[in-house]
């Protein structure tokens, strides 16, 4: 019975949809609109103390990491409240993290590393919400953060092991006639680092986001039939729950690798 | 560059950079197979590796990111 009626209701729906289909059908979002940056206040120019809605998200993401670790810890519960255990299971997993990739002295770090999960992790959630800005789909955005590892990590080999971080480059394991071609190599990808770092992060991100307003676009232009891309956007959205947590523990993960590698370069 | 031969092209050639997205699609698939193959073999070495499991998807996803950077600047921004 139950069967007969679901057959009926989707041949009404398929009748109705030809029936009613609309003439033209045209995206009504674009669906990269989403990622322009604005002036909060007014249309003007933007220079670089114009408060925008990026820098407005930004700051949201801070003030929820701040919430979340200053507020969380603050009561010290032994029975903790939700805040606190959230706040003590992110501390314990990027301890954890860091001490297992980067090593024992990898650990002085942890506070970056630890402000840049936190941060990054929030930016992606924060831009989850509808009709919010996801900050970290900008390369601009993702690329400073890389910039700043990578800067780091490189001037941090150099103090840290003098010129002989530079055996980083020269993989002593090989036959010696193969060793500058392998070193012009590990050069270039050393270099090409911030580069994949940071667009793996903003381009994930926008990916997701674009592909959201993708299916809502559909959505709009399918009529009766839009409860199928509803459905699809709100998988789309579950998954990008879980990439948003993923490229947040990607990024944190490679800066320990590129950290162990400045710490400990030998090849 | 106007005309309809060169937006074709542009067309195409985002299409094609599309096939990056199947092939990292593939990639990361590989990773995550192998990677449950060698834990099912030995599950007790299984949880302290997955941080390379994570480390090699990402290696893997972000080839198939930059193809798909290529298809959205042929599209909006070419």
């Amino acid at each position: 019975m139950g069967k007969i009626f679901f057959f009926a209701m989707l041949a009404l729906a398929v009748l109705s949809g030809l029936l009613f289909a609309p003439e033209t059908v045209e995206l009504a979002i674009h669906p990269m609109d989403q990622f322009i940056v604005q002036p909060l206040f007014g249309h003007g120019d933007i220079a670089w103390y114009t408060p925008t809605n990026v820098t407005l998200w930004m700051v949201l993401a801070v003030a929820a990491v701040f919430a979340l670790m200053v507020l969380g810890s603050s009561r010290r519960a032994i029975v903790p409240s939700r805040a606190q255990s959230l706040a003590e299971l992110a501390y314990g997993f990027v301890y954890k993290m860091v001490e297992d990739v980067a090593g024992k002295d990898g650990v002085k770090f942890f506070p970056y590393i630890m402000t840049l999960f936190m941060f990054i992790v929030m930016a992606n959630a924060l831009g989850l919400l509808p009709m919010s800005f996801a900050t970290t789909s900008h390369i601009a955005v993702t690329a400073i953060l890389a910039l700043l590892v990578f800067f780091t990590v490189t001037i941090l080999g150099f103090v840290k092991n003098g010129s002989a971080f530079l055996g980083l480059f020269w993989v002593s394991s090989a036959p010696l006639a193969l060793r500058p071609v392998l070193a012009i190599i590990e050069l270039i990808s050393y270099f090409v680092r911030p580069v994949s770092h940071s667009i793996r992060l903003g381009g994930n991100v926008m990916a997701g986001h674009a592909v959201l307003k993708v299916f809502a676009g559909f959505a709009g232009a399918l009529g009766l039939f839009s409860f199928l891309p509803i459905f699809a956007i709100t998988a789309v959205y579950a998954l990008e729950v879980l990439v948003a947590f993923i490229q947040a523990y990607v990024f944190t993960i490679l800066t320990c690798v590129y950290l162990k590698d400045a710490l400990h370069p030998s090849h | 560059m106007e005309g309809d031969i060169a937006q074709m092209g542009q067309f195409i050639g985002a299409g094609l950079a599309a096939i990056g997205s199947g092939a990292a699609a593939i990639g990361v698939g590989h990773v995550a197979g192998n990677f449950l193959a060698g834990a099912l073999r030995n599950p007790s070495a299984a949880a302290g590796q997955t941080a390379t499991l994570f480390i090699g998807i990402a290696f893997a996803e972000a080839l198939g990111i930059f193809s798909f950077l290529v298809a959205l600047l042929l599209m909006f921004a070419v």
